[in-house]
């Protein structure tokens, strides 16, 4: 009977086992297939070159400046209300508070909602109200922010990264002893400089690993640009705010979907989502590995 | 015969419903010694924290009673807790340094009084360090960073730290129970001297350093106070039974 | 004992001690209240605004009838597709085996649209086609819940058991230096782009699975489930885990105690015991893989239509806005649906969420403080 037993509880954990393997093999033949895919064309010139002949050719460095360009914009709008927010959070509700459980719950909705909406409410409230009001306002209702540019493109961004930022930051607030506050405040200081002094630079870690986890979400998320900025092929690179601009994952959408010669451009694809993956995963790792970092300390 | 420093009356804390603290009311005298001692729990702690209303950050917490300093009521709704707590400083049961160098740390007071001249700092500082007995030991290292001291080491420093204010009067939160027998021993030293200059408050569970290190002695007992007077007397002929029981070890 | 230099120059004085108002205090609290508010603000924005851009379908006011227009296509959106979509034919984007279907009747894109009625709008809204771009627009949303749906089950029949099952592993079974490699390695595709797993549910697992299976159309609803699968697994993953791992040790251990394996009490104990975290977890899987819209717009084909056949082209409701809303006129009905599309898709997995996040809460504490069992 203990035999039986044994032999169903060794396939049990060997099943489980299994799958914790499958998922493992699934990401490796994942990276291997891209890798395979894209090794040859990916080089040093494709990184920084323009596309040619129609984007048979060529190298995608318009791609990768546009999505720079866009996380930039992105951070400097996300990082500051995001820390901010994180600071109220932690060190100016009263946890009962109403108001501190509303913006708990708005945060926390704020990270559920699909990406494409992002894109809805971009649309809808970035630049066919505030575009076009600008536009009605200031340009006597010429079409200039009333259209999809790289400004919307990042604000929307800025609003789906916004509760990574939160979550990062609040951690790393938390981390900063009692203590310290505590004799912060016995030697005479206010609250605002306890937090000035003692708590922001006592974060620095967790609002870098929240920069830095926020800026690998808007360079891989593509569903919030495709109509509120992101273009296919632009002459030019964008050089103002209410520019179009290229985008690395928008791109290698596009390309896959819309490409007249797939024979030709398939190298290419798998080069630009190899260039996607290593961006991506050197800023997870970076992130994960400050974190990491940041969690041994507190214990 | 000293001035009374703080002068607390029929002073009362509850946390919500529970009551902490019942009706104390209690002289200190100024540039002397008191101590506070009593078995774990009895308040003590607590009743050291209403002298510089370190309690208002606790939520739920509510006073009654008055707390005198200088014949100022430091409960009155005018006063301004910020500026009490530069007179009235305070020493951490273990110690807490910022991590920053040691010379920040101790700079912090004079930095947030609006002192930004690099030389002035840097005689506050040295005078500080010196007065806490620990200049010596850090001269050449003060740009390190202050977790790299000793227990002992950083809780000298933390004294320092409070000294740079400028304060009138000094709470020590059983300064040394963290700390092995040598460093106590400095951290008494020190005491004594700077009696000379601040009116000091000591929370201590160690009746021995009560005895040594203190002018007066009040005894508490479950949020009241039992007996208050005389280190010497205290120790010696005790009014009340209660303070004879705990000096004896009979309990707590 | 040195002379103090005279910081506080003061002493003791009702003066000295009078409250002070500190203006940097002030701000400072109020600009950080303010910013922290505007997390509420923009929740509510977006309600509002994604909502306020679906209302038009039920205004019973009358817009131009038979106007004809056409519909422009943006010029910066590159070289004209090729691409195009009707109703049963199914887009074959990537490399093409030999065995495939092609389609018949390439629409352009360029039609003409004629406006017709709000109220035939509404009526149409429940209607089986999907047909937004024609003579006689038809906005029936059903093919695309059913399409929804087939995803969303497919892809859950896939992930939810495979995560479970690895979580489990990686909490009960697994020794500690294996489970530091797992779990940072599944949170590792977490960190996957959607563009790269449908970039890969192209150009791979559609061949892949085409090979194996000797179906006709290549991109359908079984290649996007498998690959929403792995955008859910990591999810499924994570707070199973976390919920494993968060069973008090004193159930394991007074299994352990009372003579049952390592398995039996993993499988018999921890595992029900995690069952409020588990369902959590599914609920936001499912979440995940109702809202996602790349992977459904590379993989599944995007014709919409309504069967059971899992290798039928299926078009999920987040791809349809993601696919038609840059080709639409603001204002036009096309572009209201849209909108309203995705004002569903917001209340369902904000509801979602929502369920998730009170029955775990509620669960959760009243099992551990042993009101229900």
């Amino acid at each position: 009977m203990s035999r039986r037993k044994s032999i169903t509880g060794g396939l049990f954990i060997g099943l489980t086992a299994f799958s914790a393997i499958l998922i493992i093999a699934v990401i490796i033949i994942l990276l291997v297939v891209i890798i395979i895919g894209g090794k040859d064309t990916f080089s040093w010139e494709f990184l920084t070159a323009f596309p040619e002949d129609g984007m048979m050719k060529g190298g995608i460095f318009p791609a990768i400046f546009g999505t720079v360009l866009l996380v930039l914009i992105m951070s400097i709008a996300a990082v500051p209300f995001g820390t901010i927010t994180a600071i109220y959070l932690t060190e100016y509700a009263h946890e009962k508070s109403i108001l501190a459980q509303t913006i708990r719950f708005a945060v926390r909705t704020l990270a559920t909602v699909p990406s494409i909406i992002f894109g809805l409410f971009g649309l809808g409230f970035f630049i066919k109200y505030v575009g076009s009001g600008m536009d009605d306002l200031f340009l006597g209702g010429q079409l200039k922010w009333g259209q999809p540019n790289i400004l919307w493109a990042s604000l929307t961004m800025a609003l789906l990264t916004l509760p990574v930022v939160i979550v990062s930051v609040e951690e790393a607030i938390r981390t900063v002893p009692r203590e310290m506050r505590e004799a912060s405040l016995a030697l005479g200081a206010t609250k605002w400089e306890t937090i000035k002094r003692i708590v922001i630079p006592g974060s620095r870690s967790g609002i870098m690993t929240g920069t830095i986890l926020a800026v690998s979400r808007g360079a891989g998320e593509v569903a919030p640009i495709l109509f509120t900025g992101a273009a296919y092929y632009l002459a030019t690179l964008p050089t103002s705010l209410s520019d179009q601009f290229m985008n690395l994952g928008y791109h290698i959408y596009i390309m896959a979907t819309q490409s007249a010669n797939v024979d030709q451009t398939l190298p290419i694809q798998f080069a630009t989502t190899m260039a996607l993956l290593m961006l991506t995963f050197m800023l997870n790792l970076t992130a994960v590995i400050i974190r990491s970092r940041l969690r041994r300390k507190a214990k | 015969m000293k001035e009374i420093k703080i002068k607390t009356k029929n002073l009362s804390l509850y946390y919500g419903a529970k009551m902490a603290l019942n009706s104390i009311s209690l002289d200190i005298p100024e540039k002397e010694v008191t101590a506070f001692i009593g078995p774990s729990g009895c308040g003590k702690s607590t009743f050291l924290r209403t002298l510089n209303r370190m309690n208002d950050l606790i939520p739920n917490v509510k006073i009654t009673g008055e707390v005198l300093v200088d014949g100022l009521n430091i409960y009155d709704k005018q006063i301004d807790v910020v500026n009490l707590r530069k007179k009235v400083g305070m020493v951490f049961q273990k110690s807490n340094p910022f991590t920053k160098s040691i010379f920040e740390n101790v700079a912090y007071g004079p930095k947030i009084n609006g002192i930004n001249n690099r030389k002035k700092l840097e005689e506050i500082v040295e005078t500080s360090l010196k007065n806490a007995f620990i200049w010596e030991e850090v001269k050449d290292r003060l740009h390190d960073s202050a977790m790299g001291l000793s227990g002992g080491q950083q809780q000298r420093m933390c004294i320092a730290r409070a000294l740079a204010v400028e304060p009138e009067i000094i709470l020590m939160d059983e300064p040394a129970s963290a700390l092995d027998p040598i460093s106590t021993a400095k951290i008494e030293e020190l005491i004594f001297e700077l009696k000379k200059k601040y009116t000091i408050v000591i929370v201590t569970h160690n009746m021995q350093q009560a005895a040594r290190v203190s002018d007066l002695t009040a005894f508490f007992y479950l949020g009241e106070l039992i007996e208050f007077g005389k280190t010497r007397k205290i120790f010696t002929t005790p009014d009340k039974k209660h303070t004879e029981e705990y000096i004896t070890g009979r309990f707590g | 004992m040195e002379e103090p230099i005279g910081i506080n120059k003061f002493v003791f004085s009702r003066e000295s001690l009078k409250k002070k108002f500190r203006l940097s205090e002030f701000l400072s609290e109020k600009i950080i209240t303010g910013v922290a508010f505007l997390s509420i603000t923009i929740i509510v924005l977006i309600f509002f605004f994604v909502f306020k851009e679906s209302i038009p379908i039920f205004q019973s006011k009358k817009k131009e009838i038979a106007k004809v227009e056409t519909v422009q296509k943006q010029e910066q959106y590159g070289t004209d597709s090729s691409v195009a979509t009707n109703l049963s034919g199914q887009e074959q984007y990537g490399v093409t085996g030999t065995d495939s279907l092609m389609t018949e009747n390439q629409i352009l894109e360029e039609d003409t649209v004629v406006h017709g009625s709000d109220e035939a709008t509404a009526k149409s809204l429940m209607g089986k086609q999907w047909l937004p771009v024609s003579d006689n627009p038809r906005y029936g949303l059903i093919p695309l819940f059913v399409g929804t749906l087939k995803i969303t089950l497919i892809a859950m029949l896939f992930a939810a058991p495979i995560a479970i099952l690895a979580a489990l592993f990686s909490a009960a079974f697994a020794p500690h230096w294996l489970r530091e490699i797992i779990k940072p390695a599944i949170e590792l595709l977490a960190g996957f782009p959607s563009v790269v797993i449908g970039f890969f549910a192209l150009m791979v697992m559609a061949s892949f699975f085409q090979n194996l299976f000797g179906y006709d159309g290549r991109l359908n609803a079984f290649v996007g489930g498998v690959a929403m699968a792995l955008a859910a697994i990591p999810i499924i993953y994570t707070i199973t885990e976390d919920a494993l791992t968060a069973v008090p040790r004193t159930y394991t251990e007074a299994s352990l105690a009372l003579g049952a394996t390592r398995w039996q009490t993993a499988l018999f104990v921890t595992l029900p015991a995690a069952t409020p975290g588990i369902f959590a977890a599914i609920l936001l899987g499912i979440g995940r893989v109702f809202g996602e819209t790349m992977i459904a717009l590379m993989a599944t084909g995007n014709a919409a239509m309504i069967g059971i056949n899992p290798f039928e082209s299926v078009r999920t409701l987040a791809a349809t806005i993601g696919a038609e809303m840059a080709e639409v006129v603001f204002g036009d009905t096309h572009y209201n649906v849209l909108f309203l599309i995705g004002s569903l898709l917001f209340i369902f997995t904000f509801s979602l969420n929502a369920l998730a996040e009170f029955y775990v809460k509620g669960k959760l504490v009243k099992r551990f403080q042993g009101k229900q069992s």
